[in-house]
């Protein structure tokens, strides 16, 4: 049994409660508290139960405590507004941020495509629920032939989608079609979201459109993208490639014109930690930042792996 | 034929959207100069507000519902070349087009934003809204496939969008599912709980051979604005045909200012000989009502139903069973794919 590396997790809603269920089973991590500004939330109840240092007074606790509790690396998990504000704080005293709102002060990070290009930035992003599900999908094209063009359409269930989401859903659009370019290696991208209220809830969907030439080697492709596949599963098991189509064009994008395109139909489907399992879009999100967390850890020795 | 308008005659705002809905059934395939040719027609004839956009609403040129073959940029500077009257409209889905978009058409002449969610997340639209209020455009909430929810909870959806800054609320019969009774219930419950000052409007699709009865009983509820499209042209069996719509209306007494033979005119000699065929109702199109399915599904339902060796109304049941939404034609695939793996 190795020491494992204590964190801390800024947030108590449901990103980062559920990111506190996932930390609890890591191998490399240690969550030791959670912090929030309501004492009485749910998510604060339950780490108080965990054992976790519990505190509603937000960061100015967390900064004062954390040399105390020996935390190198925190998770936020609060609002794009709020990160901002305190992610210059983190850096002065020496914290890594992995960043789970909007905010992008750090470099954006997909842990099986561009991770280990930025393992010793101080502070990094995590993107969108569907730009951690598609972008792989992208990236796995992309480095077996030239994709001028991609396209994602990430639908989720309308209970999973909160109020950050909704009251800017451009921005979702926005930071995920960048992404397809910057870390998928797209030439263009564009991403469109979906919110599906049915009931029982649907389960997280994304659909990837890549334009490819028409001599692209298609069985390539396809390998290229169940080995993708593979390694995002390795941590968030619930994600499924259900289908991969080719199709003959042309195509009129917005790139130009495309002899053909490969569609890649996912499927996420939450663990059921503190979310719903219909909630992957979500579940995606914290998977990925446990990732980066490990990763960090062992690259940089801050822990030994058994 | 209307004259005058009789100072106390009923009267209703009519939009046209055979340049956004029918471009669906082009596959967005409008070429400046179709448009340029249809909005002056419609102009002509009295149409007050035109709509033009890709028929998912603005940057949905894509994989997912067909790429524009003319910018639709290029083809709203057209159609503002071609009107002397008119307003402009597009529709803009969130999700789908950004509140960016708007500045840039806004400055092609664009002067009405249609701003359209699923009849249960209205609460996305916000954000467009107030954007195009910033800009002084006139606003109009569009709650689609508003046959998926009841009555009083479209009027909930319809308060965010007001609170939002929509001046008009739809009730969008996207699937083309409602029967005379359902249209009416929803614009009765809007028109009743909305704010006196707050109009609203009725999008009818074809799908059961109902759509100019459900924009009448509309109007007999006091609807204030109805879509039409010309012969019409738009997605599943398409939309109420505006020149029934404005034949009807003139009959019953209802002031449109648009002429009814010059209308049906636009119809025959300038919509009808771009049409890839005539708007009937088969027996998908006739699935998309039964099941209450959005009607741009269709064409996208008989690609697929032929590339998988699949049955295209099996498949437009399966994503009614699903509860697919508007938007959502990447299922259409799934689907296909899947019914070819029973076989």
């Amino acid at each position: 049994m190795v020491d494992r590396l204590p964190v801390a997790v800024i947030g108590s809603g449901n990103i980062g409660t559920d990111l506190v269920v996932k930390l609890r089973r890591s191998a490399l991590l240690e969550p030791v508290a959670l912090v929030g500004i309501d004492p009485d939330s749910d998510g604060l109840r339950h780490a108080r139960k965990w054992g976790l240092e519990t505190s509603a007074e937000g960061v100015d606790w967390l900064l004062a405590e954390a040399g105390r509790l020996g935390i190198r690396l925190v998770y936020e998990a609060t609002s794009a507004k709020v990160h901002e504000a305190v992610a210059p704080r983190y850096a002065e005293a020496g914290l890594v941020a992995i960043d789970l709102t909007p905010a992008a002060v750090g470099p954006a990070v997909v842990p099986p495509v561009n991770l280990l290009t930025h393992l010793d930035a101080p502070n990094l992003n995590m993107i969108t629920c569907g730009g951690q599900a598609t972008i792989p999908m992208v990236a796995a094209v992309s480095r077996v032939t030239p994709v001028g063009y991609a396209e994602i359409i990430s639908t989720v269930a309308s209970r999973s989608a909160g109020p950050g989401t909704r009251a800017n859903i451009d921005e979702f659009t926005e930071t995920t079609a960048h992404g397809l370019v910057d870390i998928g290696g797209a030439g263009r991208g564009k991403a469109i979201i979906i919110l599906n209220p049915a009931d029982p809830p649907i389960l997280m969907r994304n659909t990837v459109y890549c334009a490819i030439g028409a001599d692209a080697d298609r069985a390539a492709i396809e390998t290229s993208v169940a080995a993708m596949a593979a390694d995002v599963a390795g941590y968030v098991p619930g994600y499924v490639v259900r289908g991969v189509v080719f199709d003959e064009g042309p195509f009129g994008t917005p790139a130009g014109e495309a002899a053909a395109r490969v569609t890649i139909l996912l499927e996420v489907t939450g663990r059921g930690d503190y979310l719903p399992p219909y909630a992957g879009n979500l579940d995606i999100m914290t998977a990925s930042a446990v990732r980066v967390g490990e990763t960090i850890a062992t690259r940089r020795g801050l822990v030994v792996p058994a | 034929m209307t004259s005058a308008a009789m100072p106390a005659a009923p009267g209703f705002r009519l939009t046209d959207s055979t340049l956004r809905d029918g471009s669906h059934a082009l596959r967005h395939r409008f070429t400046e100069a179709q448009v340029a040719a249809i909005a002056g027609a419609l102009d002509a004839a009295g149409v007050p507000v035109i709509e033009v956009s890709h028929g998912d609403g603005l940057g949905g040129s894509s994989f997912q519902y067909g790429f524009s073959a003319v910018d639709e940029r290029a083809l709203i500077a057209a159609a503002a070349s071609a009107v002397t009257r008119a307003k402009l409209a597009v529709l803009l889905i969130p999700g789908i087009g950004l509140a960016d978009d708007l500045h840039v058409v806004a400055e092609l002449g664009v002067s009405v934003a249609r701003i359209a969610t699923h009849c249960t997340e209205a609460d996305i639209a916000i954000q467009h809204l107030r954007t195009a209020r910033d800009l002084g455009m006139e606003t109009v909430g569009f709650l689609m496939m508003a046959h998926m929810t009841d009555p009083d909870s479209l009027l909930g959806q319809a308060r965010i969008m007001e609170d939002a800054g929509a001046q008009t609320v739809y009730v969008v019969d996207s699937a083309g599912a409602m029967t005379t009774h359902d249209a009416r219930a929803r614009v009765a419950a809007l028109k009743a709980g909305l704010r006196p000052g707050t109009q609203v409007g009725i999008h009818a699709h074809n799908n059961l051979s109902l759509a100019v009865a459900n924009s009448i009983g509309a109007l007999e509820e006091g609807v204030d604005q109805v879509d039409g499209c010309s012969r019409g042209l738009g997605a599943g069996a398409g939309n109420c045909a505006t020149e029934v719509l404005v034949a009807v209306a003139d009959k019953l007494g209802y002031v449109t200012g648009i002429d009814t033979m010059a209308i049906a005119d636009v119809a025959e000699d300038v919509v009808r000989p771009v049409m890839p065929r005539e708007q009937i109702i088969d027996r998908s199109a006739l699935a998309l009502g039964y099941a209450g399915v959005y009607g741009s599904f269709l064409l996208h339902a008989e690609r697929a139903a032929e590339r998988f060796g699949v049955d295209a109304r099996e498949i437009l049941l399966e994503l009614g069973r699903r509860k697919i939404v508007g938007g959502q034609e990447d299922m259409i695939v799934d689907v296909a794919l899947e019914l070819s793996r029973r076989t």
